[in-house]
């Protein structure tokens, strides 16, 4: 059954029924959705909704539910997801599963509220001190939202590694209808003999990201990379929409591969032969899938809400085979298709 | 004169053993640290609560940063300050989980004043052990914000300036004028009778979490030797005669 | 007649802070000048016959390393 809801709801929703158990967060706009919805429903299935006293605090709580072996997520807007990030070096250096949602908004600094995209490097390439990666995931559709939240959670229990939820705010204050999934039953959730639960019948467990001998820490570590090589190995997902004889792909995701989608769909009838690329793992990168359209295709165009940050990516995994251009809008402006198109068509003709 | 004396000769029967909550690791600290003595009267609480099995503790980052490594119980390192974050979530995941931090003054006061306010005011329902030594003693020595006026840090040489650095920070008093709080307490271990209040004073502190009664913090006015460049011996005379004229002991708040 | 009292002291554990030494009402401790692997003199008792296991040294010690008996022979027949 199909209902009506706004994409934070519909991710908060998700999140319950994925099993999530405690929730940590502090208001900030666009996503002050998700911890109302929170606090008004957690209660009800037994869990646990602490509005903090900053982002500091809600990831560092946040923390602690995940050691102690309960399902946990934690949402913010940009400057607030800045402040996790401390937090969520930690998270990734003492292998804590716990899903983050950022529903950006333009930035740097207090910027504004309006949809952006401009915490990609944040999100993939680190964003806090350390060698360290996210699972990160970017919904297009409020639908595919609730899903990706119930993916999220799986692949960070799977991996022990936290999994951020790269959304924006378009996408976060849109109502569309949504198929809920149905909820996970509790004992599909993995047991996790790991989890601080007390030392009974037991050793003692330790969740810690803490070790002074260099060798020692750097078999972590690789362990660790061991495990972020499965994950880009195994969890890679991508999407193509008219690719198959494309003269110029459009590289785009979230809300702008949801635009480009559109883009496709009028390029087409103007008998433009554009087809779109819309990553879903922002990390791992489709890189592999990316560079084998590379071989048949001429144009890469990307486009973002921002002054070009996957457009790296894009580059990197086409590396030279074809030709690259970039277009992109700041400061929470959101291009429309016409003007997308109106580039396209610097690079094709009918 | 003998060094050890390993065996216990017939008719000996002990009246004072290692705490079973403690593990086997020799503590990490310096010769004479107070983090020792109130290291062990942690765990003199869980043994005599018989609470091991069901506590999970919370290691900060300072001199007690290897805590984890000293019990027998489950534990979290935190981030530096974020303790009582920790806590909380641990808390809220799993409230049959007995929950204690155990942070320096400079994780509890200075960066992590945010956290340890705000988990006092939610009246979170966690044990908190604060060891204020005045100083960054992992770090080599710098002023905190418990040092003592007039008294000399790496990074104040000339001794703590008041009109550029402020006044020692009374945590324990500014929470104590919170309603959350179940029990603030300041305590000193540097005599027999003052670990004996000091180890009365943090066994109700986790009663307090048993009985559901909320946040109880110990505060221990401790001294760190090594940084003041002391025999152990004189951080006894510190405490007394320097500390405690800004630090002085007693209950700050009790709820029945 | 044996004394009252006894220490154990964890050759180990012990760092030779002199704290025992200090706190023990009957002088019945003082650092002796072997060291251990660690390379502290480490405590040990001097006037053992003088000890009356008030177990006030274990309480003070920094690095739980003093366990106290008493002599109760009776007790142990039980
Ligand atoms: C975010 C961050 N900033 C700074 C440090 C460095 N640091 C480690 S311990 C410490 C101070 C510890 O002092 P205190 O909390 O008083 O504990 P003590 O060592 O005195 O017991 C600092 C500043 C850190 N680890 N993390
Ligand atoms: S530096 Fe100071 S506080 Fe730290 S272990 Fe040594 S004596 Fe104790
Ligand atoms: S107090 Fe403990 S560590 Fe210090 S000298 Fe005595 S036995 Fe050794
Ligand atoms: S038990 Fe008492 S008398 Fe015996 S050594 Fe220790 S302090 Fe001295
Ligand atoms: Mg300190």
């Amino acid at each position: 059954m199909k209902v009506l809801m706004r994409g934070n709801e519909a991710m908060a929703e998700a999140a319950i029924r994925a099993g999530c158990r405690t929730y940590f967060g502090y208001p900030i706009t666009p996503q002050n959705e998700i911890l109302e919805y929170m606090a008004a429903h957690l209660p009800a299935v037994g869990g646990a909704c602490v509005q903090a006293e900053s982002e500091v605090a809600a990831i560092n709580m946040c923390y602690g539910a995940a050691a102690a072996g309960v399902r946990t997520l934690t949402s913010s807007s940009s400057p607030g997801i800045s402040l996790k990030m401390e937090g969520i070096s930690y998270l990734a250096g003492a292998r804590l599963p716990v899903v983050i949602i950022n529903v950006m908004r333009a930035g740097p600094g207090l910027g504004n509220i309006a949809p952006a995209q401009g915490d990609y490097f944040q999100a993939t390439k680190g964003g806090g001190h350390g060698d360290y990666r996210l699972i990160v995931l970017a919904p297009s559709t409020v639908q595919e939202a609730a899903e990706l939240v119930m993916l999220a959670f799986e692949l960070a229990d799977r991996y022990r590694v936290p999994a951020m939820i790269l959304a924006d705010g378009m996408l976060g204050q849109m109502m569309e209808p949504v198929e809920l999934p149905p909820p996970i039953p509790p004992e599909r959730i993995p047991p996790k003999p790991w989890a601080l639960t007390g030392a009974k019948g037991r050793p003692p467990n330790v969740v810690s990201s803490f070790d002074l001998d260099p060798h020692r820490f750097r078999e972590i570590l690789r362990g660790l990379w061991d495990v972020y090589r499965q994950i880009q190995r195994d969890e890679v997902r991508w999407e193509e929409y008219q690719t198959e004889d494309a003269e110029l792909v459009l590289v785009a995701y979230g809300t702008m591969g949801r635009i480009c989608r559109t883009v496709v769909r009028r390029a087409r009838r103007e008998g433009l032969r554009v087809g779109l690329f819309r990553p879903i793992t922002l990390w791992p990168f489709p890189s592999e899938p990316l560079r084998r359209l590379s071989a048949r295709v001429p144009v890469f165009l990307t486009v973002e809400l921002s002054a070009g940050q996957m457009w790296e990516d894009v580059r990197l995994s086409v590396d030279g085979r074809a030709q690259t251009p970039f277009y992109g809008e700041l400061g929470g402006v959101v291009p429309t298709p016409e003007e997308i198109l109106n580039e396209v068509k610097k690079y094709v003709r009918g | 004169m003998s060094v050890v004396e390993t065996k216990v000769p017939a008719g000996f029967v002990p009246v004072y053993t290692r705490p079973k909550a403690l593990s086997d690791k020799r503590f990490t600290y310096c010769p004479g640290c107070d983090h020792g003595i109130i290291t062990r009267l942690v765990a003199e609480a869980i043994d005599e609560l018989g609470i091991q099995e069901r506590t999970v503790g919370v290691a900060p980052v300072g001199c007690a940063v290897f805590l984890y490594e000293f019990f027998r119980c489950d534990f979290a390192q935190a981030a530096h300050g974020r303790a009582c974050a920790v806590a909380t979530g641990i808390k809220r995941a799993n409230p049959e989980l007995i929950v204690f931090t155990y942070q320096g003054d400079g994780d509890l006061a200075a960066i992590g004043t945010a956290e340890t306010v705000h988990a006092a005011n939610r009246g979170e329902n966690i044990t908190v052990i604060f060891v204020n030594n005045q100083i960054y003693g992992m770090t080599g020595g710098q002023m905190a914000p418990t040092t003592l006026p007039g008294m000399r840090t790496t990074t104040t040489p000339e001794g703590r300036d008041l009109r550029s650095t402020g006044y020692p920070l009374k945590i324990s008093e500014m929470l104590a004028q919170l309603d959350g709080p179940a029990y603030i307490t300041r305590q000193a271990v540097f005599d027999v009778r003052h670990v004996q209040m000091a180890r009365k004073a943090i066994l109700r502190a986790f009663r307090n979490q048993l009985e559901g009664k909320g946040f109880s913090l110990v505060e221990i006015v401790a001294s760190c030797p090594t940084n003041l460049r002391i025999p152990p011996a004189e951080g006894v005379r510190w405490v007394k005669e320097q500390a405690l004229k800004y630090f002085p002991l007693g209950d700050l708040k009790v709820r029945e | 007649m044996p004394p009252k009292g006894m220490v154990v002291i964890d050759k180990d554990r012990c760092k030779g802070c002199g704290v025992c030494v200090a706190t023990c009402p009957f002088g019945v401790l003082a650092l002796s000048p072997e060291f251990n692997r660690y390379g502290y003199n480490v405590a040990a008792m001097a006037a053992p016959e003088k000890c009356t296991g008030c177990t006030m040294c274990a309480q003070m010690c920094p690095d739980a390393a003093i366990e106290v008996y008493l002599y109760r022979p009776a007790k142990e027949a039980v």
